[in-house]
């Protein structure tokens, strides 16, 4: 039973205009595009928390080192196939989240942010701390016999750009259907409560801490399958990933999409980094402009450009 | 929330979506279409990833400047194979993800046929993989010794600045005949510092010496004196090298806490590139040694292959900039990206090189060469280039702090650097 | 080295950084205290204090003494300004929503960082000490400088409680804090008043960044840092408590000089980053705040 199933249609839509990209865009576009599907997944992850249960956290970089290392270090020091290494890295990462939530989850608001900032902190000192194993700000590069894989008998070349887009895509693609169905359901119903009205929830007889721990596992596991799919794809692991800016990414890709909007997250990626993939050729002050799109978006589309236009004409597109 | 933020604008659905889709179409415009690319045969296109902004934009902009001198000096020769040599300059922000995407960017798009430049080894250590998948030949300016180590592919090479564990390896003898037997390692806690750690550590046992403590500090560190007291009272040499912003705070707290006592004191140069050495702070570090790739001061035997090198890229004899003697260059690091260019000159020439088709054979040129000798177009000195391990290794120097400035004191042999192979690159596949 | 002179060093330097902190942390704190604001941006007023001393000391000819006490006014003026600014076209208008000040704040941290690239360009800029003494122990030489930036801290931060405490602008402001409804009721303009906190706010970080330049050097990223340690600060020291937040401040800045005495400085980071996160989820009122009711 598919609930909303005007988003859905547009859901299936999407993919398949995904799809399509491939044999219209240009070589570079191919390559840009994958790199957004998978930073898309983790603004996805992110969106979970932010949009759908109206936590806001700003350390979700932990959850895409996360990811990020366990794939990494397992396919860099056990020599585990890529398809294993992705799962070890997807494991770890929900365990991560879970224990994590356990305890952020005690707060709320302003503090909720607060600890997931230091959480994420902590974690980023401790890949440095260990760099004997992770290889610090240096990071590692995985070695070229990690670049492949095979896949019901069809070899995967990791270095081939068709390979990189439609695995990205394939991805992409579970995480967003995944997504749909957890949002678009009773579970998803139950999120919004709490966002919307959490006493209520919990006089209604919902755990509320339960409901808001399976969103930010959920939302942490996601972050964490995007960060070892970009270690993967990438063959690169390195701490800068693990750092504050990469919180700010998710948070600023979501925000700029729509929180709380199933495409939003895939929007604000494409917008962001096409906007600054631009502009890094004519200015050095990328950066700046993107301080100034966080305010302006802050100030007058606080619900992103998805979420605007659901407000303004299409309700169903959440 | 609520309607109050677009209050009756009058946003309609329409107007909403027409805004989008020419906001897409505005950002996928600039010859981003399937087909329209650059005319291949028509000039030489190299892609600069440059720090331009972050952590190493003092490394990035002196790495800018040069790159433009030297390819002035090349179009006024007549370009390579005839061809004009044009150089696209993109900011990696000193970041991993983006140096991979710039690197993206200079293969899919710009189709250059060589990228050159990058410094900070992080950033190197993520772009290097891409560049092997794109088959881009990419020339490192780092210092990092990832590469002759093995760790990455056929397509990477480092034809001029030369690496950790070869500069340490021949300092350490100089050290322990000259300054004494017993070390104190002070280095910053990530693995540039473990490269000299581990090889000056090595080294300085093979000499007879000793390391009597080795100090690991912190990248995020900004004061270092309560690190200070770790240094033990029977050291002879202390050996720095911190990088970093902080490194000046670095300097003068040991100054200030070892007094005038001191034991002697070797540094990297890496720890006050880009800064003035003749200001106050920096006083106590008169009479102490650093290690330089190239002498920033002009010296008294200076080459005219030096004197010429300065003028093209407009510094002057104490290594700042010709418009600002504030303004003072990376100039133990910046002659690699010169170097580095007319390396791959002499590899295109040597390959007759026209266009992309003829990358492998430019990278098989380039492992075909022996060395570089000095010269305008090697102002540093001269150099052996080590076909199999993609590494140069060269002269280095010695420098003590005189009267504020770097005179050279002891230059070592080129044998002095080398160090068995690690890695036999041109056994992969391109 | 013996032990005892070299944990006198740990607790000199422990106390250098916790007075800086305390300068910080008290701006950091009177903003949440008051607004309700998580200021994300304020380790880039504290960097532009830093940035804006070292330009004062490079243009204004003269001893270094000059460029010094002009940097002491000119920095705080400028930047708060600067701060008021910010407040009225941002925060404002956004009517002070956390979470939205929030991205708003980092919104400023991008473009102040930016910025600073761009004026002051990437070169980390050293700055000369208004004096050079070193004291000299038996053991170890040290900066006199350094207790001096103690001793103007201490003066500055008895400043701040005379201005909260004694004046009316400090009465405004603790009315608001107290109860912002009530407040609006008594005719007490809340604008102007958070827009003035915001200001002082930045301006406490900007002194701090003025005091320490001559330790260290200005250079656009060195806001960072300072940020992750004031947070430290006024969480612990309980959020908008002004004796919390200097305790605290004293506390972590000693505790970080002997920590890293004994155990490796990273993980001494990594523990007490861990221990805030924990002292917010178990004990959210902070360690030195009496239990009821939160300021």
């Amino acid at each position: 039973m598919i609930h909303n199933g005007r988003l859905f249609a547009l859901i299936l839509a999407t993919i398949a205009v995904l799809f399509a990209l491939q044999f219209a865009l240009s070589d570079y576009l191919v390559l840009a595009a994958t790199r957004i599907l998978i930073m898309a997944v983790f603004a996805m992850g992110y969106n979970m928390l932010m949009g759908y249960a109206g936590l806001l956290s700003l350390g979700h970089a932990m959850f895409f080192g996360a990811g990020l290392y366990a794939a990494g270090l397992s396919s860099y020091y056990w020599g585990s196939s890529l398809p294993v290494s992705f799962l070890i890295g997807i494991l770890a990462s929900a365990a991560f989240s879970f224990v994590i939530g356990l305890l952020a989850l005690r707060t709320t608001g302003v503090s909720f942010m607060i600890v997931t900032l230091m959480f994420a902190q902590a974690a980023y000192l401790a890949t440095l701390y260990f760099s004997r194993i992770t290889g610090g700000d240096q990071g590692l590069t995985l070695p070229t016999d990690a670049r492949s894989f095979s896949l019901l008998g069809h070899q995967m070349d990791m270095t081939s750009d068709p390979v990189r887009f439609n695995l990205a895509l394939a991805i992409f693609a579970l995480v967003l259907v995944f997504m749909f169905f957890v949002t678009q359901g009773p579970l998803g119903r139950l999120f919004a409560a709490v966002r919307e009205n959490e006493p209520r929830t919990r006089m209604l007889g919902f755990d509320t801490y339960r409901v808001r721990l399976a969103a930010f596992t959920i939302s942490g596991t996601v972050s964490g399958l995007a960060g070892a799919l970009y270690g993967l794809v990438f063959g690169y692991i390195g701490s800068a990933f693990a750092g504050f800016h990469y919180s700010i990414e998710a948070l600023l890709f979501t925000l700029v999409g729509g929180p709380g909007t199933l495409l939003g997250p895939l929007l604000g990626t494409t917008v962001m980094t096409m906007l600054i993939d631009r502009l890094s050729g004519l200015t050095t002050a990328y950066l700046m402009i993107v301080g100034v799109i966080l305010i302006l978006v802050n100030r007058w589309f606080p619900k992103g450009i998805l979420g605007t236009i659901r407000e303004r004409a299409l309700p169903w597109l959440k | 929330m609520s309607k109050e933020f677009f209050g009756g604008r009058g946003v309609t659905r329409r107007r909403l979506l027409q805004g989008i889709t020419s906001g897409g179409a505005v950002l996928a415009a600039p010859g981003l279409i399937r087909g329209a690319q650059a005319q291949a045969g028509d000039a030489i296109r190299l892609g600069a990833p440059f720090h331009r902004t972050g952590i190493g934009a003092s490394y990035g902009r002196w790495y800018e400047r040069t790159a433009m001198a030297a390819l002035k000096v090349i179009n006024d020769q007549g370009g390579i194979n005839g061809l004009p040599v044009e150089i696209i300059v993109e900011d990696d922000g000193t970041d991993p993800k983006r140096g991979v995407e710039v690197m993206e960017k200079f293969a899919a798009e710009y189709k250059v046929d060589a990228v050159f430049g990058h410094l900070f080894s992080h950033v190197v250590a993520a772009t290097a993989p891409r560049a092997g998948e794109l088959k881009m030949p990419y020339f490192l300016c780092s210092e990092a010794h990832t590469l002759a180590s093995g760790a990455f592919n056929r397509y990477c090479f480092q034809p001029s600045i030369t690496d950790v564990k070869s500069q340490v390896s021949s300092m350490a003898p100089w050290i322990a005949s000259n300054l004494g037997k017993k070390v104190t390692l002070i280095y910053p806690d990530f693995n540039f510092g473990y490269d000299h750690r581990d090889n000056m550590t090595a080294a300085i046992q093979a000499q007879g010496g000793q390391v009597v403590a080795d100090i690991a500090i912190p990248p995020t560190e900004t004061s270092f004196t309560r690190y200070m007291p770790r240094i033990p009272f029977n050291t002879d040499v202390i050996y720095h090298v911190m990088v970093g912003p902080a490194v000046l705070t670095f300097v003068k707290e040991l100054g200030e806490h070892l007094g005038s006592k001191r034991p002697e004191i070797f540094g990297f140069i890496d720890s006050l590139e880009a800064v003035d050495m003749d200001i106050p702070q920096l006083e106590f570090l008169e009479g102490t040694y650093f290690w330089e790739a190239m002498p920033r001061y002009a010296q008294a035997d200076q080459s005219a292959a030096d004197r010429d090198f300065r003028a093209a890229v407009g510094v002057d004899g104490n290594g700042a900039s010709l418009s600002d003697p504030k303004d003072v260059a990376t100039y133990a690091h910046m002659f690699s990206v010169w170097e580095t260019l007319f390396a791959i000159k002499q590899a295109m020439e040597m390959a007759d090189y026209r266009g992309p088709g003829q990358k492998i054979a430019m990278m098989e040129a380039m492992e075909s060469i022996a060395g570089f000798r000095e010269g305008t177009e090697f102002p540093q000195g001269d150099k052996l280039f080590n076909g199999k391990t993609h590494q140069a290794f060269g002269h280095q120097n010695i420098s003590q702090v005189t009267d504020g400035r770097l005179e050279v004191v002891h230059r070592t042999s080129i044998e002095d650097t080398l160090y068995p192979d690690e890695c036999d690159y041109t056994q992969m596949s391109f | 080295m013996d032990l005892a002179p070299y944990l006198l060093l740990a607790g000199l330097e422990g106390l250098v950084q916790a007075s800086v902190l305390m300068l910080t942390a008290l701006g950091l704190s009177l903003v949440f205290g008051v607004m309700r604001v998580v200021n994300v941006a304020h380790g880039e007023f504290y960097m532009l204090g830093a940035l804006i001393a070292w330009a004062c000391g490079a243009y204004i000819p003269g001893p270094p003494v000059l460029g010094f006490v002009a940097g002491l006014l000119v920095a705080p003026l400028a930047v708060g300004a600067l701060a008021w600014a910010a407040d009225r076209a941002v925060l404002q208008k956004i009517g002070y929503n956390p979470e939205g000040t929030i991205v708003s704040t980092i919104g400023m941290l991008y473009i102040l960082q930016q910025g600073a690239l761009l004026t002051f360009g990437p070169d980390a800029r050293a700055v000369d000490a208004p004096f050079y003494y070193t004291i000299r122990t038996p053991w170890f030489g040290y900066s006199s400088y350094k207790l001096f930036t103690v001793a103007v801290a201490i003066l500055l931060v008895a400043g701040l409680w005379l201005l909260m405490r004694k004046s009316k602008v400090g009465l405004l402001m603790r009315a608001t804090q107290f109860d912002r409804e009530t407040a609006l009721n008594f005719g007490i303009p809340v604008g102007k008043v958070y827009s003035a906190v915001f200001a002082i706010g930045a301006m406490m970080a900007a002194v701090a960044g003025v005091l320490v330049v001559p330790n260290q050097q200005a250079h656009y990223l060195m806001g960072t840092d300072p940020l992750l340690l004031s947070f430290v600060v006024v969480i612990v020291g309980g959020l908008g408590s002004i004796p919390g937040t200097i305790a605290a401040a004293v506390l972590i800045g000693l505790s970080d000089g002997l920590l890293s005495v004994f155990f490796s400085p990273t993980l001494a980071k990594i523990v007490s980053t861990l221990l805030v996160a924990l002292v917010l989820i178990f004990r959210p009122e902070g360690l030195f705040t009496v239990k009821g009711r939160r300021a």
